[in-house]
């Protein structure tokens, strides 16, 4: 059985969040972690490594110390790495990021891939399900369990106050939450092991049936408007009305908003 | 010459920093209160690794070298002297004896399972008798067949109740050297459940309240001669080659205690308010938050070059006592000036600085007090 996961590497919010001129993060500025997410589908990766002897790949896409976060991988137990690197995949947005990562996993052998649910420097929730859509796989999204039972995987998907139990077969994608699980710690014997590790680093001409049109920052439909950190919402109004006129108040506000 | 460190080391610092902070330090103050042995957290240290780090990979360990362990000790130490005293004792005073002088036998049977962490392991050297005077040995060891029969005790054990396998030393009769008639000391690993070994009292000490601190009692113990590590009367050796290596782990932990102390410091002078400013707006907080921190910094450079030498040199106990004595030393200070700049508050047991400078003082007596580090340095300098 062979698991590629998709992992990405995250400011870390606790360190402050700085940005290019264009809107972009800034993350050669920014301290780095795995994004939680992600790091909960590697440690359901690494469990099926455990159960059944899966290989476990991790692919990422980013600038060339996203190495970083590849070795942390390996680090807990991942058997390879595939860094794709290249200037001309830079600024690219769901859209191109999921056509990029496609493009990768054309030339790779797996029978289950998973990625995290969303990363937290977007919250957009949107490479994992597109990535299945450019490779024509079955997704299930929002797993907060997984098991294999054959050829197939059964997932528990999350869903507002309930969850569905959903089995596809495999080649799917998976994208995992963090409630999936506890990820496990690296070991410094698998850090020294990691750091002597083969990385495989792919550029744009190692991308296997993608349109230049669909890369980089030219082939992302996003466009920035603005970025900014996290803005500290203000106290807030607080008004003492009796109920009959707390309706008409919350109504007039719900309309100024646009709301309703 | 260049400081920067491996990629590897940086990434194992960062592993044993979110270890320490996530499941070391909400249970610090409990471990301090309550004197119970933090047998959960040794268990998850266990699985992950961090009591086998520098042991090679094929008898169980990490593979990894003497720096990642130190930093491991220094990292737990920051928020919790009791479990970096735990993973010292048991690598250091433990682990490495076995690595170093055991037979093939004796690494297959017991190394691996502490490597692992299967396995948690002790060192019996001091009695009531023989502290830094180790020759002042009174346990005796017989051999009577195919066993060695010991009798005696042992104080001051760490890791006491809690281990399964101790490095215990004993007397095995009298030489002579240079005219004179010495003891000749042994050493045997002796395992926990060995009929006529068992437990005497818990120590109540000042600082590292939740580290099993036990005597340890031979009566008509019978331990198989095969137990014997190394040769007939290499036990005085052993002991001290050993003490090279583990002081380099008490100096971690020393250094570790002194960074947690001051890392508290920066943070509570820079909340603190009096006269209308914080603490940290006062010069004298600024010189002596600078006092510590540069004394914090030497300590770390000689416990790192102490390790440096372990991986690199045959003999290192100069490099281990320099080490050992001002990290010490410094954890002393620093923690002492960590409370008075917390005044008050800083003598309750609601700042963790109450809990680091009591913690800190054993650094300056266990495995070679102050006095015998300046001993060892004086002699090497004098010879």
């Amino acid at each position: 059985m062979k698991v590629v996961v998709c992992i990405k590497q995250v400011p870390d919010t606790k360190g402050g969040v700085k940005f290019n001129p264009d809107g972009t993060l800034d993350r050669a500025a920014m301290m780095t972690i795995m994004n939680p997410d992600d790091k909960a589908g590697l440690e359901a990766a690494l469990r099926l490594k455990d159960q059944y002897g899966a290989e476990v790949t991790v692919l990422t896409m980013g600038l060339p110390k996203a190495e970083d976060v590849l070795r942390e991988a390996i680090a807990m137990g991942a058997d390879k790495g595939v860094l794709v690197t290249d200037r001309v995949l830079g600024g690219a947005d769901t859209w191109a990021t999921s056509q990029t990562l496609a493009g990768a996993l054309r030339n790779m052998d797996y029978d289950l891939i998973i990625t995290g649910r969303q990363a937290i420097d977007g919250d957009t929730a949107q490479v994992g399900p597109q990535i299945s859509e450019h490779l024509n796989i079955p997704v299930i999204s929002y797993a907060q369990s997984l098991k294999i039972e054959g050829d197939s995987v059964i997932v528990e998907r999350q869903y507002d106050d309930r969850y569905h139990v959903l089995k596809a077969k495999m080649p799917c994608l998976i994208t995992a939450l963090a409630e999936l699980n506890e990820p496990r710690y690296m070991t410094p014997g698998g850090i020294f092991d990691a750091c002597k590790a083969e990385i495989t680093v792919w550029g744009r001409a190692d991308l296997k049936d993608v349109e230049d049109s669909n890369l980089g920052l030219k082939g992302s439909p996003t466009q920035i408007a603005k970025a900014s950190d996290k803005v500290r919402k203000g106290a807030g109004e607080k008004v003492t009305l009796d109920p009959s006129e707390s309706v008409d108040y919350i109504v007039g506000k719900l309309k100024e908003k646009h709301v309703i | 010459m260049d400081f920067t460190l491996r990629k590897e080391h940086e990434m194992a610092r960062s592993l044993f920093k979110e270890f320490a902070e996530k499941e070391v330090k909400p249970l610090a103050q409990e471990v301090d209160e309550t004197e119970e042995f933090p047998r959960g957290t040794v268990e998850k240290m266990a699985k992950n690794g961090f009591l086998g780090i520098p042991v090679p990979k094929e008898y169980g360990g990490q593979g990894c070298d003497p720096l990642t362990y130190v930093m491991c000790v220094e990292e737990l130490s920051k928020v919790c002297g009791t479990t970096g005293v735990i993973v010292s004792a048991h690598t250091s005073l433990c682990c490495d004896p076995i690595m170093t002088f055991g037979t093939e036998e004796q690494k297959q049977k017991y190394l691996v399972p502490l490597a692992k962490g299967e396995k948690l392991g002790a060192f019996g050297l001091t009695e009531p008798g023989a502290g830094t005077d180790a020759q002042g040995q009174q346990t005796k060891a017989v051999l009577d067949g195919d066993e060695y029969v010991l009798n005696g005790s042992k104080i001051f054990i760490t890791n006491g109740k809690e281990a399964d396998v101790y490095v215990v030393f004993a007397v095995t009769g009298m030489i002579e050297k240079r005219g004179k008639m010495i003891k000749e000391i042994s050493a045997f690993i002796v395992e926990k459940g060995t009929p006529g070994f068992s437990f005497g009292t818990k120590e109540k000490k000042m600082g590292i309240r939740g580290s099993s601190t036990y005597e340890l009692i031979f009566t008509d113990c019978r331990v198989p001669k095969e137990n014997m590590l190394g040769k007939q009367g290499q036990g005085f050796k052993i002991a001290m080659h050993t003490l090279d290596g583990g002081r380099i782990g008490i100096a971690a932990q020393a250094l570790g205690i002194a960074e947690g102390a001051l890392e508290r410091t920066i943070a509570y002078t820079k909340e603190r308010k009096q006269f209308g400013r914080t603490i940290a707006a006062q010069q004298n907080t600024q010189f002596q938050l600078a006092d510590m921190a540069t004394k914090v910094q030497a300590a770390q450079l000689l416990v790192y070059k102490a390790a440096m030498a372990k991986a690199t040199q045959k003999e290192y106990g100069f490099e281990a006592a320099q080490a050992k004595l001002y990290a010490a030393e410094v954890a002393m200070e620093v923690t002492t000036k960590a409370v008075q700049l917390h005044g008050g508050y800083g003598y309750t047991r609601e700042y963790e600085v109450e809990r680091m400078m009591r913690d800190a003082k054993i650094t300056e007596i266990y495995e070679g007090t102050s006095e015998v580090q300046r001993m060892v340095i004086s002699s090497a300098l004098l010879k």
